[in-house]
């Protein structure tokens, strides 16, 4: 039991942080980000690139993974959503883009970094291991300490801060939020910044332990939004608990119904079918919307 | 003024370079080999390491003047698509190349696409050569399909075998991911084992394709102890991750698969973890690779950048195709000829050191010659590359 709660932790801790940045774009901008794996590999592949062949210390690698990723979602935000945004009503707009994005940086991801699965030096060296009964290493007990202190600071920005406060206007009411003084173009631009950037150092934590390859994108992608089902769309701690709920199933079920074969994953989305037919606002989100 | 001419100079220098090129290309005429396979997603590296294989070979021919089949000399051009490890998109790949007029196809990579295109390709005239491992692809009445490697069930065989005898292996756990090849591959290894008399301890574990964290599937496994563990089917972007999370919960054991694998993978995900990893290899390990071997990785990595272990099976294929149609001209447009070619065609394997030749097999397995060649070559990775464990031969 021990080793199951302690799997259930660390894929929740890291699921909460992919499912983050996903709910903060959809929060702010009504965006559904199908590029949000993409983006998570780009980030993988920054640290990689840095820590993995150039040598550089790991935290710097990382911090490249979030600047890289921040520019980019700036960029995609100012130059591709915001006039989609502005010139057209109809909300599959931006879905057809996001999607074409996704295959967009799929097609980059392959020429810049190729096919190959990617890996990097171990951070930590060595493996707790408390009588058998749980097996954790160390570089996995850092990554879900890290992530959770990086949920954690999200968090205190999002409460504390006048970058924060702004962005959470902006999710509760556009034009409330614009009528207060908030500069609506500006700070939905660094909301998108900062869930790529969110993507990117969720990507540069876990290619130390899963490494990251150009195929990783799509799953990811279907996996946050599974997340963000269940917490609730749009809705910061309806992500977080969307991730830890999710993770707490995948490590009960493969422990425990292993023997029976793959029916882990059918077993959540029947649960997930049954929850959102009862529930389709999910968890923490509000029936209207 | 200057700007003008400058455009003019610019404009005429691609003109000349566009009627150059087209020149060149036009010297000899241009035979067409399809490939279809994955190259996108997870199982990506499987096609694109075909692919690349394929396209790096071509050059070379295309760059040292051509191809000579009776008294032609063609350039080899290498017409691709993608099917994304789907059987749908695999078939519209086969009709484009039956719509191109090609004749012989590589791929698909994969069990579910390869069986769906076969009605495409036998209506077709189109003889293709899969990598993926049902006997119904290549037993009568099926006609068109050439395995073009080694099968888990000619090589698990093999290795269990050597490692029952050499290492004293009596128990074995199989993992496969939740799709039709490595599926059909952890059924063919339980039953090669059973067969064997090693003691099956665990064989239903399976795990998402898309997983990435392999510790919570791995745990029930590991309280089986067994002595060796099978990565059933194991893409070369899974085989890492699996190995570490495996001694990281303190498997000590044998680990193995039938597929292959890249040693820079398994460098780069598992490190010094992945030491004595068994796989499955070409003409792979210094002590076997030809000159032209050698050439060939050489020519993949300019052109590409980096090489891919796993050319080292999949550079056979086209080398079959063009070899089997020198031994019968004929066979360019005519499918039926190369099928009789095929059961007397032998030519040497210019891969290998030796005397290693290249010859249609599969007799014992299907009923028929309807697989290559390739060496079975066993490989174990040690300290970032493959050693040879032994090497075999199929029937």
């Amino acid at each position: 039991m021990e080793q199951i709660l302690a799997n259930g932790v660390y894929l929740g801790s890291q699921y909460a942080m992919i499912a983050l940045g996903l709910t903060l774009i959809f929060a702010l901008m009504n965006v559904l980000n199908f590029a949000h794996g993409q983006m998570y590999v780009i980030g993988g592949f920054v640290t990689y690139t840095f820590y993995g062949q150039w040598g550089v210390p790991f935290v710097l690698a990382l911090v490249m993974s979030c600047v890289t990723l921040a520019i980019l979602g700036a960029l995609i935000e100012r130059y591709l959503f915001a006039p989609v945004i502005k010139g057209s009503a109809r909300e599959e707009s931006t879905m057809l883009l996001a999607a074409g994005i996704a295959f967009f940086l799929d097609a980059l991801i392959l020429i810049v970094f190729g096919e190959k699965q990617r890996g990097v030096p171990k951070i930590v060296d060595g493996v707790f291991n408390y009588d058998f009964r749980l097996i954790m290493p160390y570089d996995r007990i850092l990554i879900c300490i890290l992530a959770i202190l990086s949920i954690v600071a999200f968090i205190g920005l999002m409460q504390y801060t006048k970058t924060g406060r702004a962005l959470r206007a902006l999710a509760q009411d556009r034009t409330a939020a614009q009528l207060m003084g908030v500069n609506v173009d500006r700070y939905s631009m660094i909301g998108f910044a900062l869930g790529a950037m969110l993507a990117g150092l969720v990507g540069g934590l876990l290619v130390t332990i899963t490494g990251v390859n150009l195929g990783m994108g799509g799953p990811t992608s279907i996996k946050a939004f599974m997340m963000v089902m269940i917490g609730g769309a749009g809705v910061i701690s309806g992500a977080i608990w969307g991730g830890i709920i999710l993770g707490f199933m995948e490590a009960f079920g493969l422990a425990y119904l292993a023997q029976y074969g793959d029916i882990t994953y059918l077993l959540i989305f029947i649960s997930l079918m049954i929850f959102l037919a009862i529930r389709p606002q999910g968890l923490m989100g509000k029936p209207w919307g | 003024m200057q700007r003008r001419s400058l455009m003019k100079a610019a404009l005429t220098a691609a003109t000349l370079t566009a009627f150059g090129a087209t020149a060149a290309f036009a010297e000899n005429p241009v035979l067409k080999i399809g490939f279809v396979g994955v190259t996108s997603g997870p199982a990506a590296a499987w096609g694109i390491s075909n692919q690349r294989s394929m396209e790096a070979r071509a050059n070379w021919i295309n760059e040292t003047g051509g191809y000579t089949i009776g008294d032609t000399t063609y350039d080899i051009e290498i017409v691709s698509f993608d099917d994304q490890k789907d059987p749908k998109r695999a078939i519209a790949g086969m009709e484009k190349m039956a719509q191109e007029g090609i004749h012989y196809v590589v791929g698909p990579n994969v069990d579910d696409g390869a069986a769906a295109v076969r009605p495409v390709a036998e209506a077709n005239g189109i003889m293709y050569f899969p990598y993926a491992f049902p006997k119904s692809l290549y037993q009568a009445p099926a006609s068109n399909a050439v395995l073009g490697m080694v099968a888990n069930y000619q090589s698990g065989p093999a290795i269990y075998k050597y490692l029952m005898e050499e290492k004293g292996v009596k128990t074995v756990a199989f993992i496969a991911a939740n799709e039709s090849d490595p599926l059909s591959q952890r059924d063919g290894g339980v039953e090669a084992a059973t067969t064997l008399g090693m003691e099956v301890v665990s064989s239903n574990v399976t795990y998402q394709v898309d997983t990435t964290d392999f510790t919570p599937v791995l745990t029930p496994i590991m309280r089986t102890r067994p002595d060796l563990l099978v990565l059933s089917g194991v893409s070369p972007a899974n085989a890492p991750q699996l190995i570490r999370s495996a001694r990281e919960l303190g498997f000590e054991g044998v680990i193995s698969t039938e597929t292959a694998q890249d040693a820079g993978v398994l460098a780069e995900g598992a490190g010094d973890l992945a030491n004595g990893f068994i796989s499955v290899g070409g003409a792979s390990t210094p002590e076997l690779a030809s000159p032209m071997m050698n050439e060939f990785v050489q020519r993949y990595t300019d052109m590409f950048g980096e090489y891919n272990d796993e050319s080292n099976t999949k550079v056979y294929a086209l080398e079959y195709i063009l070899e089997t149609l020198k031994a019968d001209p004929s066979a360019i447009t005519d499918v039926d000829a190369f099928q009789t070619t095929m059961d007397t065609f032998e030519a040497p394997n210019p891969y290998m050191n030796g005397d290693a030749k290249l010859r249609y097999v599969g007799m014992s397995s299907f009923g028929q010659k309807r697989q290559v060649a390739v060496p079975l070559v066993v490989n174990v990775y040690q300290d970032g590359q493959f050693e040879t464990l032994f090497v075999a031969e199929v029937d």
